[in-house]
């Protein structure tokens, strides 16, 4: 019965990768845009003088591209390349491949969207739990209208606020870039205090706006949670106020918060590229800026493909770690 | 009138709502008599001018004045919302009837297609349709390229609300008294749901702004429109806060503030009118 539910689970992560593939294939060549063409023509504007040459030095680049074959072929080869991750050659910087790019800017990503994620998830579940609590200190109330407001705000708007006031009225933190420039990346203490500087203000702009979030999903199951006759059985047996908050309360409304989760991961990516796009956070989404500007269409598809599939696996781990966590839910198909 | 405003004094949060997004919609039609909305356009007045008497709002490096991208912007900005979320939310509604009511087979595709979709980071899709268009936007395309994936998530829920109403007692009573299957969707089902589908819409139109200020930050917007999300482009492309020009992003940040916040707490006014039951929550 397990293996059947993760064998499903897994086949529905396969379908989302090759959709991926497929529109990442396809859009693009709908369009009829010509990247090589547009390249060397800018090339050719750069160099002051429009040269004659740009026709067959257009085929010629097709040619090693495989832009010249029937479309089935490039749609074949192309399932074929990404299967194995290669995503062609940089347009806009020839000699580095679209892999290397995504594998230097991944980490950064990756790193900052995973510990602010797991940290607003935390935090405001917890507080959520906390604030639906009778027991709980009376000054908690008053964090909910800013938890609200703060929720309903874009993380990248709040990025600019925050670094007005933190980094340019009071230059308490660096204002711009993953680490200091001029400095090369070394395993070092005073590296990694850099890299931490210049990462708090993206991270606290995620932080503080996904936390309500989590903590109004949190209160509202909490509610309905300790209306149950359970609790008040739990209450009545004379169990520990800890005991009851943690073990009969927290522990049932906190599962729909993981189902929320697994939802939530798309939207708290698409608004973390945008907080890199502001803070010029050296990630995913300081390179697809980059790679918007300079029309370097392989970058962005590669882009895309990658994070598609990177949180299609992540929404797939937590389907199947999901009947561990709520035991009434078994691997049974729902 | 004395009931309107007493319910206004109890649903604190539509009141709020209401009242930022009637201030908005003030400036922009007081605005519009009293500013000169050609002014948004480069090269119209003097470039990188601080807020003055002349240039209330300051002016940005290209010469545009920013009041007047401002009054021009928001309304812009709004109907890419407004037709995205209008278009996405009657979409949902369409295909979560067909699903939930008939069930079966199509039930399957559309929930299946509905659930994989919002799984997958939107912003991303929608960069990959927005590339692939040729030429630049104009403002309406930006909003139906911004309404192809704004459909999935009202279909989600309006799908599980339907399902739930389609299995009380008058849907049954209106079956056997012989009424079609339309007939049951227009007259049994959708005015119960229509407070729900107001705060569906809600959140639509507000997701949809959310999606087009962000083609709009990394560029992928109508480049020649004054849209409030192609002012915050030429502010991070110009590092307009690194060069101290506060006023250049002051004025969008603080009408887009307006703006989500009042959709936000609208939406929370309509679910306390559509599931009264969360009014023990609060």
């Amino acid at each position: 019965m397990q293996a059947a539910y993760i064998a499903r689970r897994f086949g529905v992560f396969l379908l989302i990768v090759w959709l991926a593939g497929t529109l990442n294939f396809f859009l693009p060549r709908l369009s009829g845009q010509d990247p090589v063409r547009t390249k060397l023509l800018q090339q050719a504007a750069l160099g002051g003088y429009v040269q004659g040459g740009i026709e067959e030095m257009t085929r010629e680049y097709e040619r090693r591209f495989g832009l010249d074959k029937p479309l089935w072929r490039q749609y074949l080869t192309y399932l074929e390349d990404i299967a194995r991750l290669d995503f062609n050659y940089s347009i806009a910087n020839y000699p580095r491949t679209v892999r290397e790019l995504i594998a230097d800017a991944l980490p950064w990503t990756m790193g900052l969207l995973g510990t602010t994620t797991l940290l607003s998830f935390g935090i405001g579940t917890l507080l959520g739990a906390l604030l639906a609590w009778p027991r709980a200190p009376r000054w908690m109330v008053w964090l909910m209208p800013p938890l609200w407001a703060l929720h309903a705000i874009p993380f990248f708007l709040l990025g600019l606020i925050l670094t007005y006031l933190l980094a340019f009225q009071l230059p308490l933190l660096p204002i711009f870039g993953g680490y200091s420039a001029g400095v090369t990346p070394t395993l070092s203490w005073s590296f990694t205090w850099d890299v931490f500087q210049h990462a708090l203000l993206p991270a606290l702009s995620i932080i503080l706006v996904s936390t309500g979030g989590w903590a109004l999903g949190m209160r509202g199951m909490m509610v309905t949670t300790m209306g149950e006759d359970y609790v008040l059985f739990a209450e009545a047996k004379g169990l520990k106020a800890p005991t009851v908050f943690l073990r009969y309360c927290v522990r049932n409304a906190i599962l729909p918060q993981v189902t929320a989760l697994a939802l939530a991961l798309g939207q708290i990516l698409s608004g973390a590229v945008l907080v890199e796009v502001i803070f010029g956070y050296p990630g995913i989404g300081t390179l697809l800026y980059q790679a918007i500007r300079e029309s370097d269409h392989f970058v962005i598809q590669g882009i895309v493909f990658t994070v598609i599939v990177a949180l299609g696996f992540t929404t797939f781990v937590l389907d199947v770690i999901y009947p561990w966590l709520d035991p009434r839910i078994s691997y049974r198909r729902a | 009138m004395r009931g309107v405003l007493a319910y206004f004094r109890r649903n604190p949060s539509l009141t709020v709502g209401i009242v930022l997004l009637a201030l908005l919609t003030l400036f922009v039609i007081v605005g519009g008599l009293v500013v000169d909305t050609e002014d948004a356009r480069p090269l119209s007045v003097p470039a990188l001018r601080s807020p003055s008497a002349e240039y209330p709002f300051g002016t940005d490096r290209q010469g545009r004045d920013l009041l007047a991208v401002m009054v021009a912007g928001t309304p812009l900005t709004l109907r890419i919302g407004f037709i995205a979320g209008l278009l996405g939310v009657g979409l949902g509604t369409v295909l979560a009837f067909i699903g939930a009511y008939y069930r079966g087979f199509v039930d399957t595709i559309i929930r299946g297609v509905a659930d994989i979709g919002l799984t997958v980071p939107g912003l991303l899709v929608l960069i990959i349709i927005a590339v692939s268009i040729k030429g630049t936007l104009t403002v309406n395309q930006m909003a139906i390229v911004v309404a192809s994936l704004a459909w999935l998530y009202p279909t989600r829920t309006i799908r599980a609300q339907v399902l739930s109403l389609r299995e009380r007692g008058y849907v049954e009573v209106a079956r056997l008294s012989g009424m079609s299957g339309p007939q049951i969707i227009f007259f049994e089902l959708m005015p119960n749901l229509l407070p729900y589908l107001a705060a569906t819409l809600v959140n639509a139109v507000s997701a949809a702004i959310l999606a087009s200020i962000g083609l709009e930050v990394l560029g992928l917007g109508p480049i020649d429109a004054p849209t409030l999300g192609m002012t915050l482009y030429w502010v991070n492309f110009n590092a307009a806060m690194i060069n101290g020009w506060w006023w250049w992003w002051t004025a969008p940040t603080v009408i887009i503030l307006m703006v989500f916040l009042g959709l936000f707490f609208l939406t929370v006014g309509f679910d306390e009118i559509a599931n009264p039951r969360l009014r023990r929550a609060a």
